[in-house]
């Protein structure tokens, strides 16, 4: 669980985020959605400590971030996987070297148990024949899965996913989102996700923050966001007809 | 002031680059592949240059000399007082500026676009000792090259005045071991020593603190290019002054 108290980041003297505050639930995937400005990718960088909140705090299991030493912080960073937009695998190495990196660095196994924890993983995201190939050599939707695979090698308690699916095929968004709610409760991982897509809003978002300019202006789950009025939340979520069309189909079955 | 700002934070990444170090098996690895990428990968070019460039001096210095008083071995003389203390070291470094300093510029900025950077921060990695340390152990090994590029330039300069008719291999030879002062060859060493540091942090300071894009990667090669060239050129002023007056 991560529990979010009145943060504050600006950047320039311009504020970005304004005061938020929140709870992200172990188990469950939790989506961070908005515009674009609204302070999402920032929030989620504070998140990760690649930001230094001006005010507020953030606690990983009731441990504050800012008050832990540097050690303590090592610690924590060792539990956290992260999937980056662009996947931000590593070019120069292959894809089970990219999949074995962090127990490399922080794990005491064997090469051979590093190896075989590797190939579980990568079998676990679905990715054949594949291991020897480097990023470069394989799509956008296998590199994604390798990044889930790195993200999750060392059994993490925390994963947080930037636009898991910018850029890809709706069949692998899908996919995707699936394979990320599939992990988040078999590992019961406290799940971030920073999404743009309305489709894993409604299919992964066990809960659901909608940030605008800067702040919480709504949040619930993905049945809940068929029945808000909240007007901001509705003039985003549903600005196309088919979502408008999606919505209407649902409250009449819902009745 | 914005070069004053990144002066400081050039001082904060060396700080940085010493600090939280990462496991040893891993930088061993780094510092390796550094070395191959930045030290064997420029034996080629420095090979090439430093030979053509030697006997270029020789060539030049034996057709400004056609007063009969100044003797011939002043050929082989003027060859090695100029690649010992200045091409080897200086001009040979001004090269390396753009050609591992731009590899290295290219390479973190590349790393900074596509979130890697992030990705190790997130790891709980210290990137800029993962990144700039393995660069900076392996630049110690930059004096194997500049020595490298001192023979060559000598043999150049020899090849071309023997084989082109401007001095005998006697007179050359004579004009090598005249004069000879050992603290020359310190002081060269202690240039390309200082060179090399800046020629493995400058590059990575461009490459690691670039915003931006593609676009913004081969500018800030670029950049990293001049700065670098700048950084040699003033410290070069400056070791003289101190060790040669």
């Amino acid at each position: 669980m991560i529990t979010v108290k009145d943060l504050h980041k600006g950047f320039d003297g311009v504020p970005v985020l304004k005061g938020i505050s929140t709870v992200f639930e172990q188990g469950k995937t939790n989506l961070i959605i908005g515009q674009s400005g609204s302070g999402k990718t920032v929030f989620l960088k504070s998140l990760l400590g690649l930001h230094t909140p001006e005010k507020g705090t953030i606690s990983f299991h009731d441990k504050i971030y800012s008050e832990l030493s540097v050690n303590q912080k090592q610690d924590l960073r060792e539990q956290i996987g992260m999937l980056f937009q662009g996947s931000a695998l590593f070019d120069s190495m292959t894809v089970e070297e990219n999949v074995m990196f962090p127990m490399e660095m922080f794990s005491k196994m064997t090469t051979d148990e590093k190896r075989d924890r590797a190939n579980e993983v990568i079998k676990r995201v679905n990715l054949i024949n594949a291991n020897k190939k480097f990023p470069s050599e394989i799509s956008g939707g296998m590199q994604k899965r390798v990044a889930i695979a790195r993200a999750i090698v060392m059994n993490p308690k925390y994963l947080f996913c930037d636009e898991p699916n910018s850029g890809l095929d709706p069949n692998t968004s899908i996919l995707i989102d699936n394979l990320i709610l599939e992990i988040t409760q078999e590992y019961n991982i406290t799940t971030v996700i920073n999404s743009h897509d309305m489709n894993s809003v409604m299919e992964i978002g066990q809960k659901i923050v909608f940030l605008q300019h800067g702040l919480k202006e709504w949040e619930g789950s993905n049945k809940d966001i068929f029945k808000t009025d909240n007007k901001a939340v509705t003039d985003f979520v549903y600005s196309s007809n088919l979502m408008k069309k999606v919505r209407k189909m649902y409250l009449e079955e819902n009745k | 002031m914005k070069y004053l700002h990144d002066f400081g934070q050039y001082f904060i990444m060396l700080k940085g680059v010493f600090s939280r170090f990462t496991k040893w098996s891993a930088l061993r690895k780094l510092i390796f592949k550094e070395i191959e990428d930045l030290i064997i990968g420029s034996l080629g070019i420095v090979a090439f240059i430093a030979f053509f460039v030697g006997g270029v001096i020789a060539i030049q210095t034996a057709l400004n000399i056609d007063n009969p008083l100044i003797p011939k071995y002043l050929v082989g003389f003027a060859t090695k007082q100029s690649v010992v203390l200045e091409f080897a070291p200086t001009f040979m470094s001004i090269i390396m500026a753009g050609k591992v300093g731009s590899f290295i510029t290219s390479s973190i900025g590349s790393m900074r676009v596509t979130e890697q950077i992030d990705a190790l921060e997130v790891m709980g990695i210290n990137s800029l000792n993962y990144l700039v340390f393995p660069k900076l152990v392996s630049m110690m090994l930059y004096p194997f090259l500049i020595t490298i590029a001192m023979f060559l330039g000598i043999l150049g300069g020899w090849v071309a005045s023997v084989y082109g008719g401007f001095s005998t291999h006697e007179d050359f030879v004579t004009g090598l071991q005249s004069d000879f002062d050992a603290y020359q060859i310190f002081y060269s060493y202690v240039k390309t020593f200082f060179f090399a540091i800046v020629l493995a942090t400058v590059p990575s300071f461009h490459g690691y603190y670039m915003k931006g894009g593609a676009l913004e990667v081969g500018k800030a090669a670029t950049s990293s290019f001049v700065w670098t060239s700048v950084f040699i050129i003033i410290l070069n002023y400056l070791i003289t002054q101190l060790m040669l007056t």
